[in-house]
């Protein structure tokens, strides 16, 4: 790619070949303006950020189709396909730039290009999918005759399985190395025979995301690369400032350096948990306290969360050990415990300061016996959920709207209209994060009193 | 049987009643001895050598040096990212050690002791290259529907929850995955584990390993939800019904209704009422049941008799809901189905405790169980090691590898498995694919020499 500040841009002609959606493999010969360079990007990053938030909101695939439909002709449009498809190429290459710099980076960035790409292919006509497919190179073959008969039945119990009736069973089946579609196999939506995965048509778009995200992960290594040894540096007075602007600006913050409102000492913490803590993380705390004890899921939940809210690692120590020595002692808190809290602060092993987790990685965890991270608004049974709302004041009409959110899968929307009810205001940004939960809880009890502790 | 009386007779029928009865399973002392002469070191060397074993000009003679061990000592000192150059060094450390436990980790793409070299460039140089797929369940993660244990304890009543999750573990991933080198071997007090050691095994990514874990997975829940396992749809996917045909359905209504009676009391019925969704059949089937409550029955046979209600109500009422469909099988994945520990198999990284080490608490030696013949493996009947160290003494047995009579000493049973069950179709298989990947290599080269 070559950016040129003339007036004119020539388009090149080997875009056509891939109509209307770009696998990215190879950087394409043409020219870009410099202005182009900044504000395709910035168009494509509105759209990564609205995926973003639709993943966070745990909208089901149909839903997330419509969004991504939504977003890309709000921003991505113009008038002519070619131009469209050029802006589509340029701004994700201009993004690769950007978004290669740093793992974390790296990790957003592969996730939502992934995700657009999924919603993107879904939403194209099987001959598309299936052109798509062929432009991969991919080797696989249709299932035919006897091998086809005598696996039938039980492609049909798998169909049925995830709700489909008889009649609508796709005919045709692809043979697959397993290890090609992980996301299929987990969800046990595909025959498995001999290490083979049968894949139906309609599952092409499983087949296919792997390739691009892992053909997409090792490219931001390369690129990373290339932007590290030659062109940061040859671009540093035209397009490094340009690349390293645009990254901070979309995602938000991270609560990795608590601010002011969020310094929390031990023996306000009690108190502190009652009056500010966010449900997920009051459970886990009350159950620390009830138990002496929590599971990993739970400790990396609860612990980042109070890392976030200002709490020091001696404090942090401390506050654990307080606890853990009810149960296991102070020998078996120091062996087994103390490593992994001095490691979340990155005190220890490859000394990543671990950021705490926002609602979208807790709504998909996965608790399982024993264990009490997670969403409660995803991962309780009704009634345990009305009675933990009703502890924390909500009056039963209030829990009736939270518990309307709750059924329509709207979990974090669930949490803020908690929060309001709580605290008597509006939260028009909506929760996303537990620690943004405690800053904005810490901002209004604290408005209301200030000089005494909340 | 008291539970008592089944841990003893385990012990009773190894020792001579003659003799003292030496007391402490587990101590240094016979740790020593036992590392000195019975662990296996050049079983596990050839295992995780797969066949690079310097004598083929395939073979990469640093493979077995980039493996990681940890060690725990006693005191609970923990040292990781330990790594051997060959099966002597291995042998010299664990004699010098003693470790209380000895992990096995991934193999790397650098030997871990040099790992800081290459750590604080950008890209992260020093990652797995190589790891078994694992498994690891613990009864532990049973106990809501155990009755006769809880925690750390196991019997001969709820042991046969770990066999039958062997044979639908096993099953599957010769069946389904297609893997063919898979080693069961007891954890040492109360769960077993999995290594499955095919090459495309350990090539897997974190992704794809969660993949696998994932699509064993069923049971979903903790204590705040009612219903734990939820099979929706029309039917079971083939891997589900073949596991329910072939073992869970005739384990839940033969053994585990014989040994836990999950129907006899109040308390346990409630636990299932709970997971039926219909309101009205739950009233309908509790009435009946607290009226028979003073039945004449033995618990065993009460159980029976209402599982057989539960199943002809839920029956007359399939057609109400879609939800009521599966309830009969869910009921019975809930108590039978395995629980693996998910954590355990997604990441390369995650270390395991290495077979043949002795169990801190129990004295017991981690021996491989056999999945043809699991129904046999009794966990109060595995070596222990004051067992051993009196089988030394006694009979002067030292325990020579080659020996014909292996078969007669304690270990050497376990160890003749491992050997012609596990590693040597290993191995060969290993030989094969190093030949081969050699031929290949060998072949490009010309190619790239021709114009």
């Amino acid at each position: 790619m070559e950016v040129i500040r003339s007036q004119k841009r020539t388009v090149s002609n080997d875009v056509v070949s891939t109509p209307t959606l770009p696998l990215y493999l190879t950087a394409p010969h043409m020219e870009v303006r410099l202005e182009e360079f900044e504000l395709f990007a910035i168009d494509r990053l509105r759209v990564l950020k609205g995926v973003s938030d639709g993943l966070a909101r745990a909208r089901n695939p149909n839903e997330m189709d419509d969004l991504v439909e939504t977003l890309w002709k709000e921003h991505m449009r113009l008038s002519n396909v070619s131009e469209m498809i050029n802006k589509d190429i340029i701004s994700h290459f201009v993004l690769r730039l950007v978004y290669c710099r740093s793992d974390e980076l790296k990790k957003w960035f592969l996730s939502m290009e992934t995700a657009l790409f999924r919603h993107r292919f879904r939403l194209k006509k099987i001959e598309e999918q299936r052109a798509i497919v062929g432009e991969f190179g991919l080797p696989y073959k249709a299932v035919i005759g006897a091998e086809l008969e005598s696996l039938k039945e039980r492609l049909g119990l798998v169909a049925r399985s995830h709700g489909q009736i008889s009649s609508d069973v796709e005919n045709i089946y692809y043979k697959v190395p397993f290890e090609e579609v992980p996301d299929l196999v987990a969800s046990r939506r595909v025959l498995l025979q001999k290490g083979f995965a049968f894949v139906a048509g309609t599952q092409l778009v499983s087949l296919v995301v792997t390739q691009f995200r892992s053909h997409l992960s090792k490219a931001l290594i390369l690129t990373n690369r290339k932007w590290t040894t030659t062109i940061r540096e040859r671009e540093k007075d035209r397009l490094t400032p340009i690349v390293e602007a645009l990254s901070t600006s979309y995602l938000g913050p991270d609560y990795s350096q608590s601010n002011e409102y969020a310094d929390i000492s031990l023996k306000d913490i009690d108190q502190v948990s009652k009056s500010s803590f966010p449900l997920c993380m009051r459970h886990l705390f009350e159950k620390l306290r009830e138990d002496h004890h929590l599971k990993h899921g739970g400790r990396m939940q609860l612990g980042l969360f109070l890392k976030g809210v200002g709490l020091k690692l001696d404090d942090a120590l401390a506050f654990w050990r307080e606890e853990f020595t009810k149960k296991v002692g102070s020998e078996r808190f120091d062996k087994e415990y103390a490593y992994a809290i001095r490691h979340n602060y990155g005190k220890e092993g490859k000394r990543t300061d671990y950021t705490p987790y926002a609602c979208s990685k807790i709504i998909i965890s996965a608790p399982g016996a024993g264990d009490h991270h997670g969403c409660p608004y995803r991962h309780f049974s009704e009634d345990n959920l009305k009675a933990a709302l009703s502890r924390m004041g909500l009056s039963s009409r209030g829990m009736e709207d939270v518990m309307d959110k709750v059924r329509n899968r709207h979990y974090q929307l669930a949490c803020t209209l908690t929060f309001e009810a709580v605290y008597g205001t509006s939260c028009d940004t909506g929760i996303n994060h537990p620690n943004q939960y405690f800053e904005e809880s810490q901002k209004i009890l604290k408005s209301k009193t200030p000089a005494a502790p909340v | 049987m008291t539970r008592e009386e089944i841990e003893n007779n385990g012990e009773d029928m190894m020792i001579d009643d003659s003799k003292p009865k030496i007391e402490n399973d587990f101590n240094v002392h016979y740790l020593r001895i036992y590392y000195g002469n019975l662990f296996p070191y050049t079983d596990i060397h050839k295992w995780l050598s797969y066949g690079h074993d310097g004598k083929h000009p395939g073979c990469d003679e640093y493979y077995f040096g980039r493996r990681e061990f940890s060690f725990t000592l006693e005191n609970d000192v923990y040292l990781r990212y330990k790594s051997f150059k060959n099966a002597s060094v291995m042998e010299d450390a664990i004699k010098s050690n003693f470790p209380y436990k000895i992990d096995i980790g991934a193999v790397y793409s650098v030997d871990p002791d040099k790992r800081h070299a290459y750590a604080h460039s950008g890209t992260n140089l020093f990652t797995p290259v190589e790891r078994e797929l694992v498994f690891d369940i613990d009864i532990t993660d049973y106990d809501d529907v155990r009755y006769c244990c809880s925690g750390a304890d196991v019997c001969s009543k709820c042991w046969p929850l770990m066999t039958v999750a062997i044979k639908v573990i096993d099953t599957s991933l010769r069946e389904d995955f297609g893997f063919k080198h898979i080693l069961w071997v007891f954890s040492g007090r109360r769960g077993v584990h999995c290594w499955v050691c095919d090459a495309k095994a350990r090539r897997l990514t974190n992704e794809q390993r969660s993949a696998v874990a994932e699509y064993f997975r069923v049971y979903k829940g903790n204590e705040n939800n009612a219903k734990k396992v939820d099979l929706m749809g029309h039917s079971l996917h083939p891997f589900l019904a073949r596991s329910y045909v072939d073992f869970l359905k005739n384990f839940f209504e033969g053994e585990l209704q014989a040994t836990q009676s999950i129907f006899s009391s109040k308390e346990k019925y409630e636990k299932i009422l709970g997971m039926i969704t219909d309101e009205d059949i739950q009233s309908d089937l509790r009435g009946k049941w607290e009226n028979s409550a003073r039945s004449s029955l033995s618990e065993e046979a009460t159980s029976r008799l209402r599982w057989e209600q539960l199943k002809k109500t839920l029956q007359s009422k399939k057609n109400k809901a879609l939800s009521l469909r599966t309830c009969v099988e869910e009921i019975v994945f809930t108590f039978t189905y395995p629980r693996i520990d998910l954590e355990v198999s997604k990441q390369m990284n995650h270390l395991l405790k290495a077979p043949f080490c002795v169990h801190p608490k129990t004295g017991r030696v981690c021996v491989p169980i056999d999945p043809n013949n699991c129904d046999e493996f009794d966990p109060l009947a595995v070596p222990t090691l004051s067992q051993l160290i009196e089988e030394i003494n006694s009979g002067g047995l030292r325990m020579d590898v080659d020996d014909d009579d292996s078969d007669r000493s304690l270990l050497g049973k376990s160890i003749k498995f491992f050997r012609s069950s596990f590693l040597e179709p290993l191995l060969k298989s290993c030989k094969e694919e190093i030949e081969s990947s050699y031929k290949t290599k060998i072949a490009k080269t010309k190619d790239s020499f021709s114009w």
